[in-house]
């Protein structure tokens, strides 16, 4: 049995509970299994949020938020630096050998904090997810998608066939709607692109891109190495 | 209101609908679930007060009303108001459904606990939050404790296709001459209602019969009627043998009714309970979001070599007496996870069974929080006396 208990934390406007959904959908498409709960406050730019994704090619039953985590994705380096987060410290609840994927460009994590995750075996990697989606994208709102193609690269969990068609759901569907900010803040970057199609197109390479990242960097054949175990 | 323009459903008998009808898997939140039901239920009237988290079901249903499978909605004033609406349009001859959440729900608790009583058959759905202070909007379900102690019946709906199959047999059960109350079906807010999970739904051109008002055990009951009668003339409301023995045989024939429910929840629902591992040493007995937590540490209990089993309540009124004295009858052990401080369901355990000793009260997450698997292993683990250490910050 496969299995990822995912906490996602960032801040409002980054797309988290976008991208949760994302991630659950792609894995409805390829015919596995998946389950999310997102957690937010009042709805604003830069305020916390986080949202829960369980993944697994089982049945999944448990429900709720994922108090104990063995994936941990931080879409924003202010919750950690800042302590934007409704669980804190970052790592609470990582299980042993779990996996942390920071969006940062710098190390950012204190000393302390270090030492228990040495403690915890956990694999800490951190990539610009940022810096990548203004670059690919022209735009950091798909910093979310950086970071799920990081995701998808080292679990391999789903062909990109199945991400393209969740992405597709989610930005071509018109049914779905995350929240009412959500659709407006869809609406602001649609204007942005002009046409969806391009949208979903950079969407796509931007994954792609943290994709091969992740397999360059060696992170798939350390989560193969963690599974066998 | 201008007369809708209704889709084309074909009438189909419940049977056929919730046990023969060719399924379709879809993922879809609870909230869906519950519309999905309304949609295939031939459904009068809606009539609701928006609470978070209800307020995605009922908003769904409104627009099953727009597209005209569900004749008449409107959003009342308050619970208070909602609730005493759906009775009258039940007496009217309507079929209805309304939902609440958390404090809606004990707004409107006095109008609900009073259709058993005047015999009103309904489908409520209950999206539990937190009632008790400091108030959120989260799922603890302390406010079906409130419930159980009514005459109602009561479903708790572990998932998304629990809701679904819940609330459309929900009508039909209700209706039945030899039951004839309302059905509430209870699930956790979010946690199911703005969850998605995969849900078997047969055809959506497919609708039970419409409500046939003449199949009642009584008549609609109006002042001028026993029971309700003695609400009115205040001679007989005082201290007079008649009213307290209207009153004694009138809830006996409600509680009755109750138990006579769980024939039907057997046959649309196939039991009212569900056992897996019968032969088990530990159970872990659940109702709602705490069963599928349950679900979870009884696989991986199995897949770490202990004999652990799991009973799903899914019928908390009628409570399975009997089935849980069968199935508990070996256990060494029975633990009660639970999403409230009190511990309703672990009182109702040990209430029926002769060794309540075997009992363990909990695990218990409070204020709508989370019930992590782990706390259930943890139990588990005590239960076998095996010593873990969990490494995690928490």
């Amino acid at each position: 049995m496969k299995r990822y208990n995912i906490r996602i934390a960032g801040v409002g406007g980054q797309g988290v509970v976008t991208s949760a959904h994302i991630l659950g959908n792609a894995m409805a498409a390829a015919g596995k299994y998946a389950s999310l709960v997102p957690f937010f406050g009042s709805e604003k730019r830069m305020a916390p949020v986080e949202a829960y994704v369980r993944v697994s090619d089982q049945p999944i039953y448990e429900v709720g938020e994922v108090v104990y985590p063995n994936v941990i994705m931080i879409y924003h380096p202010q919750v950690i630096t800042h302590g934007k987060s409704y669980t804190m410290p970052f790592y609470s609840g990582l299980k042993e050998g779990g996996l942390v994927i920071i969006n940062s460009d710098v190390d950012i994590i204190p000393d302390e904090d270090k030492k228990v995750l040495e403690e915890l075996k956990a694999r800490v990697y951190m990539i610009p997810a940022t810096q990548i989606a203004r670059d690919i994208a022209g735009t950091e709102l798909a910093t979310n998608m950086a970071m799920l193609g990081v995701f998808f690269g080292i679990t391999r969990l789903v062909g990109l066939e199945y991400i393209e068609k969740a992405l597709i759901e989610r930005f071509l569907g018109g049914t779905f709607v995350a929240s009412g900010g959500t659709t407006a803040l869809d609406s602001a970057i649609e204007k942005k692109f002009k046409k969806k199609q391009e949208l979903l197109a950079k969407n796509m390479e931007v994954i792609k891109y943290t994709m091969k990242l992740a397999e360059e960097r060696g992170w798939v054949e350390e989560e193969q190495e963690q599974v066998k175990t | 209101m201008p007369e809708q323009q209704r889709p084309e459903q074909k009438v189909v008998e419940p049977e056929y609908l919730l046990l023969e009808a060719p399924r379709e898997r879809k993922f879809i939140t609870g909230s869906q679930a519950f519309a999905e039901a309304v949609k295939r239920a031939n459904v009068d009237v809606a009539i609701a007060y928006p609470i978070t988290p209800q307020s995605e079901t009922m908003h769904l249903v409104g627009d099953l009303y727009a597209q005209g499978y569900v004749k008449d909605y409107y959003r009342a004033e308050e619970e208070y108001g909602a609730m005493s609406a759906i009775a009258g349009a039940v007496r009217g001859g309507a079929r209805a459904f309304s939902a609440t959440s958390g404090p809606g729900l004990l707004r409107g608790l006095e109008a609900i606990v009073s259709w058993p009583g005047h015999r009103i058959p309904a489908v409520l759905g209950v999206m539990t939050r937190v009632v008790n202070a400091p108030l959120s909007i989260q799922p603890d379900n302390i406010e079906i404790a409130y419930l159980l102690h009514s005459g109602l019946i009561v479903l708790h709906a572990e998932n998304q296709q629990d809701v679904f199959d819940f609330t459309l047999a929900g009508f039909a059960i209700s209706e039945k001459v030899d039951v004839y109350l309302p059905v509430v079906v209870a699930t956790e807010g979010f946690f199911v209602t703005h969850a998605k999970g995969y849900v078997d739904l047969p055809p959506d051109d497919l609708k039970l019969p419409p409500r046939d008002p003449y199949k009642a055990p009584v008549p609609p009951t109006d002042c001028e009627i026993p029971p309700a009668r003695i609400q009115r003339d205040a001679p007989v409301q005082k201290s007079n043998f008649m009213s307290y023995l209207i009153h004694a045989v009138w809830q006996q024939e409600v509680w009755s009714s109750n138990r006579r429910a769980a024939k039907w929840i057997k046959h649309y629902l196939g039991g009212l309970i569900e056992v897996v591992n019968p032969d088990a040493e530990v159970f872990i007995v659940a109702s709602g979001c705490a069963a599928a937590q349950g679900r979870e540490a009884q696989r991986y209990a199995t897949m770490e070599g202990l004999n652990v089993g799991l009973v799903k309540v899914k019928s908390l009124r009628p409570f399975p007496e009997k089935e849980l004295r069968e199935v508990l009858k070996n256990a060494k052990a029975v633990i009660v996870p639970e999403h409230n401080i009190v511990g309703w369901l672990a009182k109702e355990v040990k209430a029926v069974i002769p060794n309540s000793g075997i009992v363990v009260d909990g695990p218990r997450v409070y204020g709508g929080m989370t019930l992590p698997v782990e706390l259930i292993m943890d139990e588990i683990y005590k239960a076998f006396g095996i010593k873990k250490e969990r490494k995690t910050v928490v």
